[in-house]
């Protein structure tokens, strides 16, 4: 079995006489994107404070790869410091100092880089960030999403292999919020970091992480894969989620999950009508052109792509949700599959026709792609029915997945 | 009846015991505090020789001397030149206005250059430095240091204490210049004391060890403003009394009035051992 990364044992935490963290459990494993979701004030903030050793426990270990923190010597601790890094909810940038300086501040500080080296690194993490305009200017002059992107560049500056994000979307706006957890999820494939963050924006960082941890009352409530998530079965997180998640996908306009699912079950009448339904999963290819064309252009895509199959098949009695980053769900009641085959060759005719030139203009959000790349958008169908859950009825989806339609962009100039 | 003179005799022992509850609370307190500073000061006083901490001295020493000096400067003309009025109309019922030279240099150089600079850099510079750390502190900036393995103690404190240590005693030496010619205008230029004999018995009667005691003095001083300035700002979070701005601005207050009047309580305990 997989030694876990980090490890809490039994970990308590009080502040004065309340307790915060109460023999809490948990397990985070190496190069994975875990996602902490809990209550405000239930204690995420503590329990990452915890991993940086900004707070220690009044009980319990915490654990780097097997070995307990408290008992490391000075240098072995150094050595797990120096691959933590911390992303603050309010993003902790110094206002007296610019951009530029604000990223270069662990360097100066902690490394034996040259002056010249040290501007390299900055430079190419500023490029990364898009913050090359704004590098001389200071974070009161910048807007709250390019100062998120500052202290990004800042947390990722020195190669951690671990990066804590606290709130990393907080008081953004759904694009700005499904680009951030894009560029989270993003740099995580590129620098190849274990990234533990904190975040109340459900579903859109579910899309993004590896594994969930519920914190509840003090303690996790459940830690596992999303799909296990989805199938985990408790009043607590359906209170929680709820008063959460809304009915609707802020990014997409489609149905949230929850409602998503009740509306499934209340077409199949609770199995008592046998009524048939065909599922369709759309896609497109989300990974090659947040890579290609910046994670912007990717979360328009998205959100143009859930528009236009709530236009096209909202009136036909069809419901949506987003299922996976980059993939669409849609639930045709009583619909059979030849019938939903039909329908989804006319939806793809007109994505082709004119949905898709108008993506074009979106994916000019970064313009500087070097080359034209082609997006595909694919569909695969399943029909399902009262007895079938709603899982094997996506997982049937998924395997039958066909390219629908394609489109060249990126560049200017670029054709069909 | 005997019901009611327990009660009276139990709410009287409670009232005591509170009294001295709260007493002993404060005590505590205080002497913890102290400690606190003790402990504060010596660890960041040995960061000041860690390595990378040349520039930020250089810097703190811009803003807490340079930019001092011009009020500083000002401070002490006026000082000098008030010290010349009114000492030369006291002398001169002793027919004495001859020494004027010396009795201003002397009070300048042994007290009130080192006090008044310190009390004028407290103002300027030590409430800067309070705000500034508290606002750090307040809004995580601390905390962000920490995560990056920046020792917020070396990056903030020590720069600021070797800063005060190098400027609080350069910024006496300015003050007394000053107060010494703005003694000079007053007496010799305006009430006409022989300018030879003004200086003269600046030579004959200021020795070394005023100078010296002078500079312990500031010493001291820069000593005591900048840990207390830097502790009320870097521990604001803890404060019992308030949170957020409100904490910053008590811990500013507080930051002054203390390091105020720990300048006149060491400056009587300094001048007592120089003597």
């Amino acid at each position: 079995m997989e030694t876990p990364l980090i490890e809490f044992r039994d970990v308590t935490k009080r502040f004065d006489e309340k307790t915060i963290l109460d023999k809490m459990n948990l397990s985070i494993y190496e190069k994975q994107i875990t996602t902490i979701i809990g209550k405000s004030g239930s204690g995420k903030s503590v329990l990452l404070k915890h991993i940086i050793g900004l707070l220690s426990p009044n009980e319990g270990s915490i654990l780097f790869r097997g070995s307990p923190v408290q008992e490391m010597k000075r240098s072995e601790w150094d050595g797990y410091r120096n691959q933590v890094s911390y992303m603050f909810q309010n993003n902790a940038l110094f206002d007296s100092m610019s951009v530029f300086e604000n990223i270069a501040l662990p360097l100066r500080q902690t490394t034996g880089l040259r002056k010249k080296a040290i501007e390299q690194k900055v430079m190419s993490r500023i490029e990364q960030m898009e913050l090359t305009d704004v590098a001389k200017q200071y974070p009161s002059e910048l807007s709250g999403g390019m100062q998120k992107r500052v202290a990004l560049a800042r947390s990722l500056v020195t190669d951690p292999a671990i990066v804590l994000f606290d709130e990393p979307t907080t008081g953004q706006d759904p694009i700005r919020r499904n680009i951030i957890l894009s560029m989270i999820a993003h740099y995580r494939k590129q620098f190849g970091f274990t990234a533990i963050l904190i975040s109340h924006d459900i579903p859109d960082v579910f899309f993004i992480s590896d594994r969930i941890l519920l914190l509840w009352e003090g303690k996790i409530a459940f830690q596992g894969t999303y799909e296990e998530y989805t199938r985990f079965k408790h009043p607590m997180i359906d209170e929680f989620l709820i008063s959460i998640e809304g009915l609707r996908d802020e990014l997409t306009g489609l149905l949230s999950k929850e409602m998503f699912r009740s509306r499934y079950y209340m077409t199949l009448g609770g199995g008592r009508v046998d009524t048939t339904v065909t599922a369709v999963l759309f896609g497109f290819s989300f990974d090659l052109l947040a890579d290609e064309l910046g994670p912007q252009a990717a979360i328009e895509v998205l959100k143009a792509l859930g528009e236009h199959v709530n236009d096209y098949f909202g009136p036909l009695g069809g419901f949506s949700s987003r299922h996976r980053r980059g993939e669409i769900l849609t639930i045709l009641p009583r619909v059979g599959l030849d019938e939903a085959e039909q329908l989804v060759r006319d939806f793809a005719q007109r994505l082709q026709q004119k949905a898709l030139p108008g993506i074009q203009a979106l994916t000019r959000v970064k313009a500087k792609a070097k080359k034209s790349i082609e997006i595909y958008v694919t569909a695969g169908m399943s029909e399902g029915s009262t007895s079938d859950d709603i899982d094997q009825v996506m997982e049937k989806a998924e395997a039958n997945q066909k390219i629908i339609a394609r489109y060249q962009c990126g560049k200017e100039g670029a054709s069909k | 009846m005997q019901n009611g003179i327990e009660m009276e005799s139990t709410i009287k022992d409670s009232v005591f015991l509170s009294f001295f509850h709260f007493l002993g609370k404060r005590a505590m307190n205080v002497i913890s505090n102290l400690g606190g500073i003790v402990i504060f000061f010596t660890l960041s006083f040995l960061k000041i020789f860690q390595p990378k901490q040349i520039r930020e001295i250089v810097q703190q020493v811009f803003y807490i001397g340079a930019r001092s000096s011009n009020i500083v400067l000002l401070v002490g003309l006026f000082t000098g030149m008030v010290l010349g009025l009114q000492l030369y109309y006291t002398l001169i019922k002793f027919g004495s206005q001859g020494v004027l030279g010396s009795v201003i240099a002397l009070t300048l150089i042994r007290e009130l250059g080192p006090v008044l600079t310190a009390i004028m850099i407290t103002a300027r510079a030590g409430s800067a430095m309070t705000a500034e750390i508290g606002i750090l502190r307040i809004s995580e900036q601390i905390d962000a240091l920490y995560t990056m393995r920046i020792d917020p103690q070396r990056y903030l404190i020590s720069p600021r204490i070797a800063a005060s240590i190098i400027s609080f005693p350069l910024l006496t030496a300015f003050f007394d210049l000053i107060g010494i010619l703005g003694g000079y205008l007053t007496g010799v230029v305006l009430l006409g004391v022989d300018k030879g004999a003004y200086f003269y018995r600046i030579d004959s009667y200021v020795d070394l060890v005023d100078i010296r005691g002078g500079f312990i003095k500031s010493f001291v001083f820069a000593v005591l403003v900048s840990t207390i300035c830097c502790y009320e700002g870097y521990f604001t979070h803890l404060r019992t009394d308030s949170y957020g701005a409100k904490s910053v601005s008590l811990s500013t207050t507080s930051a002054v009035v203390f390091s105020c009047v720990m300048i006149l309580i060491s400056d009587y305990v300094v001048t007592s051992f120089l003597m």
